[in-house]
């Protein structure tokens, strides 16, 4: 009776979510309320966690609850140490959970709202969750190494170089692009820049406070930052009021970047307690306690969403980024549905909490499921926007024009009705200037946020609402930032060790400095293009991010898949095989088109060429053809990096295919390097609750 | 009630490093019975050094 009562539950489950996935992909009225979003998400992870994950869990991976984990094994009490399910999760989802999932969806909505929708969730279940589970299972089968450790000891050293090389290629494209989104957000907002910067010496209080006021009272710290963080937002209104202080703040795109590049080379070397570690606790609060809000708010206030299912620019015309649904939608959304990224922190760092593998399916699957709904609502707060203000915010001066009447006369032109006393009004009611061409997705992100936040618990506050979901998204940007920077920074004493063993050494101040700077110029680089392309450099950036993101999955999976084929389970080797097979196609075909298409909005050797051609003509504006130059090279760069992603991921691919093939002819390929089974004398359930 | 709250409140500390030392006192005792522990302020240098020469945070 029992058994036939939760049958009944699940198939109810499953009703409720197809009818829900139905609605909002048949659904072609003015709206949709977002509660249909959020329920088709709740019931596609509750039925693919309960059969999917724990199917893999069981049959695939055979976790083996009696067997001790590296945690238990290697027990030092600092890094290696068995803890409570609960606080890895929390661990795990604070480090998985970044601006991706909130950037990613705001920028694919121009496709309408169905197709990031679907991806979102599909990609995720079937894609982004099995490969961090995998990924966590195999490194804690292994001493909880990293994936480029694995990649070498189970592929070859040509995968693990690929892996290590991909790693440190991502890092910088993300780290600029994520400078990119913050400079946009800034760029003459003197509130936002204030806030922004106020951030910076909170940190330092806080920083200083655990350091040498009170010695490891983190709550205590943590808890007067996040007082000094809301009063920050409400002092930039101050400042922003105040004639002779908003001009310090009130900058170009540019200057910020300057400023930008100054503050990750000074995180990079300075010490961590005083930036870097009370930066990352207080955006961590924030963050969780603001997805937690916006939740609350969407469940409360179930918002209409007024964006099309699915819009004209499909067909690749999108003022966003160029490009067609198939491949670029999937690019974009990147981190929401499946992001490389999560392989790291799931290899290395979170096996060595694990207390029993029987864990494994919560931490692995069910984080990306939350990062996964993450990205839902960052859809929702992009699509509850009216379309024509949605675009008007992140169309580029250089597609629409820029001058208000031209944008909304284009915008108007599209389908998207909107004026520009509707824009003035709304940038009032946010406190800003001007709301046109703020690409990057932050801004357009705070004002839905801000309006769904302002409906739910008070519309007088909106200019605060906005500035704090500002502040929200630019305290964990700068935190991916500079954690970033450090983490490359390494990266690259590591390799130039190898060639010269004195650079090696993480603490030698000239080799901190040098790698410190070279770390901050690469990324600095690809955000001063990006900061001073007119088309706002969204539209460049993001695809790269996306192809490395993507391109560092296919890695992760592709070690998975030879790994289970080396452990005799070809029969099951599609549930790591398939998406991979996804990821290579839509990496491969949106490569292809960002290397060879004529469309100087979508191919990159085409944008230089046309740009090169109109230089030679003299038909380019002064100011134009004093840049063209850079963007001409930078063009060229792009294309190279893409083609250089896309060799990687091939190489990694093919040479996972070559120890598969050997392996299945009987030839002789590396050992599995799983560590040897002991069984687990933690007593049932001691850390458990 | 009481005692939910006090998990909570627990699992609060223990998820940002606020009893880390605690913890780090009931390793030694268990363990490194032999050697001197260190002071609250030293251990919290060294563990918030170690913390941060890895990649933690993604995108």
């Amino acid at each position: 009776m029992n058994k036939l009562l939760k049958n009944a539950v699940w198939i109810l489950i499953a009703a409720l979510g197809a009818a829900a996935v139905g609605g909002i992909a048949l659904n072609r009225g003015e709206s949709i309320n977002a509660l249909w979003f959020v329920t088709a998400a709740l019931c596609v992870y509750a039925i693919a966690y309960r059969f999917y994950a724990a199917w893999i869990a069981a049959t695939v991976l055979v976790v083996d609850e009696t067997r001790a984990t590296p945690a238990e094994r290697l027990d030092n009490g600092r890094d290696f140490v068995p803890t409570n399910k609960w606080i890895v999760f929390g661990h795990h989802f604070a480090a998985i959970a970044g601006p991706g999932p909130l950037v990613g969806p705001t920028l694919a909505a121009q496709f309408g709202y169905l197709p990031g929708t679907l991806w979102i969730l599909f990609g995720a279940v079937l894609g982004g969750c099995v490969q961090d589970m995998v990924t966590l299972f195999l490194s804690t089968r292994r001493d909880a190494k990293s994936l480029g450790q694995m990649a070498r000891d189970e592929l070859g050293a040509l995968g693990g170089t690929a892996a290590l090389i991909g790693t440190f290629a991502i890092m910088i494209i993300l780290i600029a692009v994520l400078g990119l989104v913050v400079v946009n957000a800034m760029k003459h907002s003197p509130w936002a820049t204030a806030t922004v910067t106020a951030t910076i010496p909170i940190a330092m209080i806080v920083g200083l406070y655990m350091r040498s006021f009170r010695p490891g009272q983190v709550l205590e710290a943590s808890a007067l930052g996040v007082v000094l963080l809301l009063l920050s937002v409400a002092g930039g209104g101050w400042i922003d009021e105040n004639k002779t202080l908003r001009v310090w703040f009130d900058q170009e795109g540019l200057t910020l970047a300057w400023w930008v590049m100054a503050y990750g080379f000074a995180a990079a070397i300075m010490p961590v307690w005083l930036l870097l570690a009370p930066r990352d606790y207080l955006s961590t609060y924030i963050k969780l306690g603001t997805i937690t809000l916006l939740a609350v708010a969407i469940i409360m206030l179930q918002p209409e969403v007024k964006m099309p299912a699915v819009t004209q620019f499909i067909d690749g015309t999108g003022p966003i980024f160029g490009g067609k649904l198939f491949p670029f939608m999937f690019i974009t959304i990147a981190c929401g549905a499946i992001s490389g990224f999560h392989a790291l922190i799931a290899s290395g760092t979170t096996p060595k909490l694990l207390t029993n593998e029987r864990d494994i399916p919560m931490l692995g699957y069910g984080s990306m499921m939350l990062e996964s709904f993450v990205a839902m609502m960052a859809m929702i707060a992009a699509t509850v926007l009216d379309p024509g203000v949605f675009f008007a915010i992140n169309s580029p001066a250089g597609v629409v024009g820029k001058e208000a009447v031209d944008a909304v006369a284009v915008i108007s032109s599209w389908g998207f009705p909107v004026t520009v006393e509707q824009m003035q009004l709304l940038a009032n009611q946010m406190g800003e200037a001007s709301l046109f061409a703020r690409t990057g997705g932050a801004p357009s992100l705070a004002v839905g946020m801000a309006s769904i936040f302002g409906s739910a618990f008070g519309e007088s506050m909106l200019a605060l609402w906005y500035h704090f979901a500002i502040m929200f998204e630019a305290i964990f940007i700068l935190t991916t930032l500079d954690a970033g920077t450090r983490v490359g920074r390494f990266m690259l004493q590591d390799m130039l060790g190898n060639i010269w063993p004195k650079m090696g050494e993480t603490s030698w101040t000239p080799s901190v400095v040098l790698t410190s700077a070279l770390v901050v110029a690469a990324w600095g680089y690809f955000l001063y293009i990006g900061v001073i392309d007119p088309n706002g450099g969204v539209n460049i950036l993001w695809p790269l991010f996306g192809i490395a993101n993507q391109m560092l999955a296919a890695i992760a999976l592709s070690v998975a898949t030879g790994i289970l084929v080396k452990s005799g389970k070809l029969k099951y080797a599609w549930v790591t095989g398939l998406p991979l097979a996804w990821l290579v196609t839509i990496t491969s075909a949106a490569a292809w088109e960002k290397i060879t298409s004529d469309n100087i909005r979508i191919g990159f050797f085409a944008a230089a060429n046309d740009l090169a051609d109109k230089l030679a003509a003299g038909v380019l504006l002064p100011e134009k053809a004093a840049i063209a130059p850079h963007l001409i090279f930078n063009l060229h760069l792009d294309g190279w990096l893409t083609l250089f992603f896309v060799a990687l991921l091939w190489l990694i691919v093919l040479d996972m295919l070559r120890v598969c093939r050997r392996y299945l002819t009987g030839k002789p390929v590396l050992p599995l390097s799983e560590s040897p089974h002991s069984p687990s004398r933690l007593a049932e359930d001691w850390v458990r609750d | 009630m009481l005692s939910k709250i006090k998990a909570f409140w627990r699992g609060v500390r223990q998820l940002s490093g606020d009893d880390a030392y605690e913890r780090y006192l009931r390793h030694h005792a268990a363990h490194h019975q032999a050697d001197i522990a260190l002071s609250k302020a030293a251990f919290f240098k060294q563990w918030q050094d170690e913390k941060w020469n890895s990649i933690k945070r993604c995108c």
